[in-house]
C-alpha cells in the first residue's frame, strides 16, 4: 500500500482536499477510489460557479463499468474544474493526487475543513475495511 | 456457498479482483481492463468461461429433439465438428437462453448454456424430452477457455499435442475438433479470431499457465463484456429474456423458418408476430459526445421511447456506444437521457469492431 500524502484531508467517500495558497480547496479521489473503480473514461465536472453545500454530490467519474458520485467535503462555490480530464480521463488513475485533482472550492467555512479525517485516520479507515 | 472454477487459484495468484458473477467467483480484471481488452483486438487474450454450463445430448432422437428444442435448425450441421447459435424460446416467442450447439457425431451433440440461467435451462431442456430417445448429461467437470484475438489460434495451437495441431488450425470458423478429450471449437464472444476450447476440470491450470507462456494474456469478464459489445454480441439477461423475442433481439437471422413444416417451441408465437408485425426493434447506439452510455438509460427516438438494454465506453472506438430497443416506428433524431440531459447520439448497425476492424462510420 502507497504511503498517502500528508498535506491532504480526507473523507470516508474516498475523497481528498488540498488547500491551495489562493485559499480554494483542490478535490480529488484518493488512490484507493481510482484501484477500487479501475480504468476510468470519462469525468462529468460540476458546473463553475455553482454553490456547493459539503456532502453534495457534484461530478461523476465513470470507469468502463460503473458510473459513481463525488461528493464535495466542503461547502462553497466551484472555482474550477480539471480541463485535462476531458481528454485525458484515465489521468485520475495514474495520479489522483497531483495532475488528477477534480475540482476546486472556494470554501465558506474553513472550520468543515477540520472536520475531515488526516492521513493517519483515513489510513485507519482503509485498514478496517481491509 | 460461493462457486468456484478449476482455475480460480491462477485467477488469485494472477492478482485478479475477484467478483461475484451468478453465484461463481470470477475475475474481473488483472489489473486493466482495458488494456486486456486491447490485448484481444490487437494480439491474444484468454477469458476462464469455466462456469458456463456444457450439457451433452446424446442418443438416436437427439436430432429430432434438438429441432424441436431450438429457434435455429440443427440439421443444418451437416459434418461433425459443426457448431451453431440459437435460442431456446417458450411458447410465447420468449427466450429462455441463447446458446451454442455442437454437432460431435451422429446421435451426440452438446449444448453450452449460459451459467445464470442453469437450472431453468436444464429443468425445460429434461421437460422437453420426454417421448425422445435422448439422454442429457451435464458435464459439471469441464473447464472451458476462450482464447481470442488475432495470434490466439496460433499461440494455443503450442499447447496442443503436436500431431493435432495442424487439424486445429485447419479448422474453419464455428467448426470443432475433437482432441483427445479436448474439444476445440473456433467459436467466441469476442469479435476476434480465436478458439474456445472444453477440457477436463483438472486439466485446466496446466493449460491456462502453458498458455500464459505462449503469450496470451489473461483477461477478466470487464473486458469480456466491452469486447462482446463492440462486437454486436447480445447478452442474456440484459439485452433479452423471457419477455422479449429473438425478433425483438436483433436475433431474427438465428431463427430457421425453412422448413415451413418443422415445429419448434414457440414457432406459433414468432409466426404470429412476424404477420402481424414485430412491436419493437433492436438497435445500436452511438453517442455523438462525450458521456457513457449505461443499461436502462431512456432513448428518445423521433417522439418515441425506447431503452438501452447494454451501454459502456468502447475502448476501441474511444466513444460510448450501446444497444438497445424502441419502437419499431421510431425514427429521427435520436438521444439517450444521461442524468437528466439528453444526449445526441446515432442509430447504428452492430457490430461496431470485429476482427479489429471499426466497423461503423463515428
Amino acid at each position: 500500500m502507497s504511503e498517502l500524502p500528508g498535506d491532504l484531508k480526507y473523507t470516508k467517500d474516498h475523497e481528498w482536499a488540498r488547500v491551495e495558497d489562493d485559499g480554494t480547496v483542490k478535490i480529488g479521489i484518493t488512490d484507493h477510489a481510482q484501484t477500487a473503480l479501475g480504468d476510468l473514461v470519462y469525468i462529468e465536472p460540476p458546473e463553475i460557479g455553482s454553490t456547493v453545500a459539503a456532502g453534495d454530490s457534484c461530478a461523476v467519474v465513470e470507469s468502463v463499468k460503473a458510473a459513481s458520485d463525488v461528493y464535495s467535503p466542503i461547502g462553497g462555490e466551484i472555482t474550477a474544474a480539471n480541463e485535462l480530464l476531458a481528454d485525458a480521463p484515465e489521468t485520475v488513475n495514474q495520479d489522483p493526487y497531483g495532475d488528477g485533482w477534480l475540482f476546486a472550492v472556494r470554501p465558506d467555512d474553513n472550520a468543515e475543513l477540520d472536520a475531515l479525517m488526516d492521513a493517519d485516520a483515513y489510513q485507519a479507515l482503509l485498514d478496517e475495511e481491509g | 456457498m460461493q462457486q468456484r472454477t478449476p482455475l480460480y487459484e491462477c485467477h488469485v495468484a494472477a492478482n485478479a479482483r475477484i467478483v461475484d458473477f451468478g453465484g461463481w467467483d470470477m475475475p474481473l480484471h488483472y489489473g486493466s481492463q482495458i488494456d486486456e481488452h486491447h490485448a484481444v483486438r490487437r494480439d491474444a487474450g484468454m477469458f476462464d468461461v469455466s462456469h458456463m454450463t456444457v450439457v451433452d445430448l446424446e442418443g438416436a432422437g437427439a436430432l429430432p429433439y434438438l429441432q424441436n428444442l431450438l429457434a435455429n435448425d440443427v440439421a443444418k450441421l451437416k459434418t461433425p465438428g459443426r457448431a451453431l447459435y440459437t435460442c431456446m424460446l417458450n411458447d410465447a416467442g420468449g427466450i429462455i437462453d441463447d446458446l451454442i450447439v455442437y454437432f460431435l457425431g451422429p446421435g451426440r451433440f452438446r449444448a453450452v448454456v449460459n451459467a445464470a440461467t442453469r437450472d431453468k435451462d436444464l429443468a425445460w431442456m429434461r421437460q422437453h424430452s420426454a417421448g425422445f430417445d435422448v439422454a442429457l448429461t451435464e458435464r459439471a467437470e469441464l473447464a472451458m477457455i476462450a482464447v481470442q484475438g488475432p495470434t490466439a489460434r496460433e499461440r494455443a495451437a503450442q499447447v496442443l499435442p503436436e500431431d493435432a495441431r495442424e487439424a486445429a488450425l485447419a479448422a474453419k470458423p464455428f467448426h470443432a475438433l475433437e482432441v483427445g478429450d479436448w474439444l476445440v471449437a473456433r467459436t467466441g464472444y469476442t469479435g476476434e479470431d480465436g478458439w474456445e476450447i472444453t477440457l477436463p476440470g483438472d486439466a485446466a491450470a496446466d493449460a491456462w499457465l502453458r498458455l500464459v507462456e505462449h503469450g496470451v494474456r489473461p483477461c477478466g469478464l470487464g473486458a469480456r463484456d466491452t469486447l462482446r459489445l463492440e462486437a454486436g454480441m447480445n447478452l442474456y439477461g440484459t439485452d433479452m429474456d423471457e419477455t422479449t423475442s429473438p425478433l425483438e433481439s436483433g436475433l431474427d437471422w438465428t431463427v430457421a423458418w425453412e422448413p415451413a413444416e418443422r415445429s419448434f417451441i414457440g414457432r406459433a408465437a414468432l409466426d404470429a408476430q412476424r404477420e402481424h408485425g414485430v412491436p419493437r426493434k433492436f438497435v445500436g447506439l452511438l453517442l455523438e459526445g462525450r458521456g457513457v452510455v449505461r443499461g436502462h438509460q431512456k432513448i428518445l427516438f423521433g417522439g418515441h421511447e425506447g431503452e438501452v438494454t447494454s451501454g459502456t465506453f468502447s475502448p476501441t472506438l474511444g466513444r460510448a456506444i450501446g444497444m438497445g430497443r424502441v419502437p419499431a416506428a421510431a425514427s429521427g433524431e435520436c438521444h439517450i437521457e444521461i442524468r437528466g440531459k439528453k444526449l445526441p447520439a446515432k442509430i447504428v448497425a452492430p457490430p461496431f469492431v470485429r476482427n479489429g476492424k471499426i466497423r461503423i462510420e463515428l
